[in-house]
């Protein structure tokens, strides 16, 4: 029998992470680090000293974590790796980050749970582009303990006059992030100045060392005493039972508690806490994967929070939020995602891009688009009302990820909170004009207005939208057309047919629409617009006075149609991505207006078409609106 | 929460996700001890059961004591087991180093079983404090057409948002024990009570810390036969645990050659 007694329990490990710029020696102090502390198996150390010699090399500390061969070969990280390292009692994780800018997702994947971070800053070179860069990182993802390691102070002979005057720098830069970092180390990684020991070429620091900073950084704060936050992960049917499963993110559960579930807002009990190898349980708190029944036996969804009526999240359909931008293109208004946050996902539309950051100096801009690798403020409306927390520093589920139609991570975006609700709020700021809508609208006897006509290609939209012209016009009313292939001839003749340029014709089509319409002219828009997000995005351009029409015919009506030979050419092989044919057409849920064209004749369509738009535009209700 | 509590509580969120996003999904059981781990934990996550197939990718050369623990097992906690052989070694590339050669075996069975049940998900249990290039993994990691792991390339991760393509012909690795070390699995082996196979336990001042087949894993020098024991033992350790394992140290880049053509 043993005699050698159970270790205690332990902290959960704190995770640190090592960001600066390429060269400033992040992966040499880790190395170093390691190595001054004796958390290296011997294994590793050997490994290192012949990978060194065989590269002609001094013995290279980065090598231990650039252990891939492309690494090794090229002198770079690409990828962030996880250390565990000890100090005293204390576990750490170590983060390593790559500093080469088009890696900035593979940092964000170490960083995005670190508890405090060293920036290691060359002190010789100061702050360079991708410091900034990763200094704004930190204060995206609300890492509050910064610790900056002044590195290669030896090339500065140890001189405190142009330490300090580098770390003036430093703090500078910080300050305009509102970082406050918690202390400056002067450093020499490569040599051991100050890193687990006190540097006696540098009498004059009476700070920390690194390993004493590091031992100070507090532990993570505890979200137990927050109001309860469930998210739902899953729910599973066993035996008889309907169990709900999920991670605590704030708060806690007692088994009794009344909570309300999701933006319908059930109310239930929890009846029990359902564990297997486990003494019984009766509560749970932040940080637990639990597994719970509801009384009574409510089903709720994925991604439904269970909250606590006292302390209910916010709720809304337009959130702003903060932005890293992953994608290595540019960012515009009105692209769609969806926003998954904590378990749940949301349809969003990005409404306006607020500001964007200009990495130069770190002061933030109004701009059309976020570049790629870019960091903005940008306005989210979501496909229908959401619950949610704003984030905050030390909590976990107030911040959510973009996701693309591939299902691929393309930004993080902590929320700040709910927009206020400016219906094509845009990050220009327009001048206003001084002649009122309702001016217009008693000149011309009648309001603005866009009728926005979706459908397949042949379903009539253009002989619509023209007969319907015609009919308006005839009557006084100020009424034009915008038609898909009109504007292909010339705004967007720059576009093809790809999603991406797709969406653009929708958004440029929008915001033409709505400018028109803003000097009281009635628009028609005949576009196949086949995506219900595409609709949503004109919908959000527009704003107020944006009516939907569904012109509803059959394909193989249309297709026999055919006024262009499209769909022949279609069924040839000779057009991709035709909708109907090898590209979905989502056909609206609810329509302002349906035609259906099938069995009727064009005129009288046409006629019931401009019946609908005369009686939307009536002035009587716009001048009422514009006087109250 | 301690730390065993913690990384527990974040595995089980791991499974769930799996669980509930990859289907069909199934388990790599080695029968070694992160694997029993592993399988504990989806008891854990999904209440006594495991609700998806455990998968043995056979090389014929384990030891005769890890076939008497799988079938024992097997039964006892009611699995669905799904066996797999691996190719003959002549069938594999014969540029690769002996041993890696060998194991390269495991890859190739593995991957016949991925297409076999057109698995979307495949849950293994690699750790990131085993070896330099495990350490670079993805909790989701996405694996192209031929199961090939494009390193330079991997999806961002964080938040505990996991990418999950759904392209034909890619699957998922998932991988619940990444931020597990080694010695956190002998503490939750003890604190839990997971049976292992006795190869691990010292017999004649010699026990096995790392399981694979009979002719490439050696054992180490130890007196350690009891789990408390082994974690003392490591606790003062300073050799690495794959030390005994041959193909990690043919060649500088023999492993993460393994790796990118789908070896775990």
């Amino acid at each position: 029998m043993s005699t050698i007694p159970t270790p205690a329990p332990q902290e959960a490990a704190t995770p640190i992470v090592i960001v600066g710029h390429v060269d400033h020696g992040k992966s040499t102090l880790i190395g170093r680090l390691l190595y001054d502390t004796d958390s290296l198996p011997d294994g590793r150390v050997a490994q290192i000293i012949e990978s060194s010699k065989k590269r002609g090399l001094a013995v290279e500390w980065s090598f231990l974590l650039d252990s891939l061969q492309i690494e090794r070969d090229q002198g770079v990280t690409v990828d962030s790796t996880r250390i565990p390292f000890r100090l005293g009692t204390r576990q750490f994780v170590i983060v390593d980050a790559p500093g080469h800018r088009q890696f900035l997702r593979n940092m964000i994947t170490g960083a995005a749970d670190a508890e405090a971070a060293v920036l290691v800053v060359d002190a010789n070179e100061g702050a360079q582009e991708q410091t900034r860069r990763h200094a704004m990182l930190l204060r995206l993802i609300g890492i509050r303990h910064v610790i900056v390691l002044m590195n290669k102070v030896d090339i500065l002979d140890y001189d405190q006059k142009k330490i300090e005057a580098a770390e003036r720098d430093v703090t500078a830069l910080l300050h305009q992030l509102e970082i406050e970092p918690t202390v400056f180390v002067p450093a020499s990684a490569r040599e051991g100045d100050n890193m687990a020991s006190r540097s006696d070429r540098m009498p004059w620091y009476k700070g920390p060392t690194l390993t004493e900073a590091l031992a100070a950084v507090p532990a993570p704060s505890s979200r137990a005493d927050l109001p309860l936050r469930l998210p739902v992960q899953d729910v599973y049917r066993f035996d008889t039972k309907r169990i709900v499963v999920g991670r605590i993110e704030r708060g806690r559960i007692r088994v009794g508690d009344e909570i309300v579930i999701g933006t319908q807002g059930a109310r239930a009990r929890i009846a029990t806490i359902e564990s297997w190898h486990t003494a019984p349980q009766v509560a749970a708190i932040a940080g637990q994967s639990v597994a719970v029944t509801l009384e009574p036996d409510v089903i709720p969804d994925r991604g439904d929070f269970l909250y606590p009526a006292s302390a209910a999240p916010l709720r809304a359909a337009r959130i702003r939020t903060r932005l890293f931008w992953l994608r290595q293109e540019p960012l515009r208004v009105g692209e769609s995602f969806r926003l998954r946050l904590a378990t749940a996902e949301h349809q969003v539309t990005v409404a306006a891009i607020d500001s964007v950051v200009r990495l130069e100096d770190l002061t933030e801009h109004p701009a059309e688009e976020v570049p790629p690798e870019g960091f903005a403020e940008i306005t989210l409306a979501v496909s229908e009302t959401m619950l949610f927390d704003p984030f905050v520093p030390g909590t976990s589920d107030g911040r959510g990820v973009l996701v693309d139609r591939n299902q691929q991570i393309v930004g993080g975006a902590p929320l700040i909170g709910v927009a206020e609700s400016v219906a094509g709020r845009n990050a220009i700021h327009p001048t206003g004009s001084a002649v009122s809508l309702w001016d217009r609208a008693r000149a011309k006897g009648h309001r603005g207005g866009v009728f926005w006509m979706t459908g397949l290609p042949g379903a009539g939209k253009s002989t619509l939208a023209r007969g319907a012209e015609t009919r308006l016009f005839s009557r006084g009313i100020d009424v034009s057309v915008l038609d898909g292939d009109t504007l292909r001839a010339g705004l967007c003749s720059d576009l093809g047919f790809s999603e991406a340029d797709r969406r653009e014709n929708v958004r440029r089509a929008a915001a033409v629409a709505r400018i028109l319409a803003e000097s009281g002219q009635v628009v028609i828009v005949a576009l196949i617009s086949p995506t219900i997000a595409d609709r949503e995005l004109a919908r959000q351009i527009v704003g107020e006075g944006f009516h939907e029409i569904f012109i509803d015919t059959p394909q193989a009506t249309c297709e026999q149609r055919d006024p262009k030979g499209l769909y022949a050419a279609a069924r040839a092989g000779k057009i991709e991505g035709f909708t109907g044919i090898d590209a979905p057409y989502e056909a609206p849920v609810s329509p302002d207006l349906r035609l259906e064209t099938a069995n009727v004749s064009s005129d009288e369509t046409a006629a019931r078409l401009a019946a609908f738009i005369g009686d939307e535009i009536r002035p009587d209700e716009a001048a009422q609106r514009q006087q109250s | 929460m301690d730390d065993l509590d913690q990384l527990e509580a974040q595995s089980i969120f791991i499974l769930r996700e799996a669980y509930r996003k990859l289907k069909p999904l199934a388990m790599l059981w080695s029968l070694g001890k992160d694997s029993n781990v592993m399988l504990w934990l989806a008891r854990k996550a999904f209440l006594g059961r495991v609700p998806f197939p455990v998968m043995h990718v056979d090389t014929g050369k384990k030891f005769p004591e890890m076939y008497q623990f799988r079938d024992e097992y097997t039964k006892k906690w009611n699995l669905e087991l799904l066996l797999g052989d691996c190719p003959p070694v002549e069938d594999i590339d014969p540029t690769l180093p002996p041993a890696a050669r060998s194991a390269a075996r495991k890859t190739a069975g593995l991957a016949a079983m991925i297409d076999k049940y057109k698995l979307a998900g495949v849950i293994a249990g690699i750790r990131r404090d085993e070896q330099a290039t495990r350490a670079k993994e993805r909790v989701f990691s996405p694996r192209g057409a031929g199961h090939k792991w494009d390193v330079r390339n991997q999806p961002p991760e964080f938040w505990d948002q996991y990418a999950t393509p759904h392209e034909p012909g890619m699957h998922v690795r998932v991988h619940p024990l990444l931020s597990w070390r080694e010695i956190d699995i002998w503490r939750y082996v003890e604190r839990e009570g997971i049976p292992l196979v006795d190869l691990y336990f010292a017999k004649d001042g010699k026990r096995y810390r790392s399981l694979g087949d009979q002719d490439i894993t050696s054992p180490v020098e130890s007196n350690a036969t009891t789990v408390a024991e082994v974690i003392a033992e490591l606790e003062t350790s300073r050799t690495s645990e794959r030390a005994g394992r041959a193909m990690d140290h043919e060649s500088e880049d023999a492993f993460e050659r393994l790796r990118v053509a789908g070896y775990l």
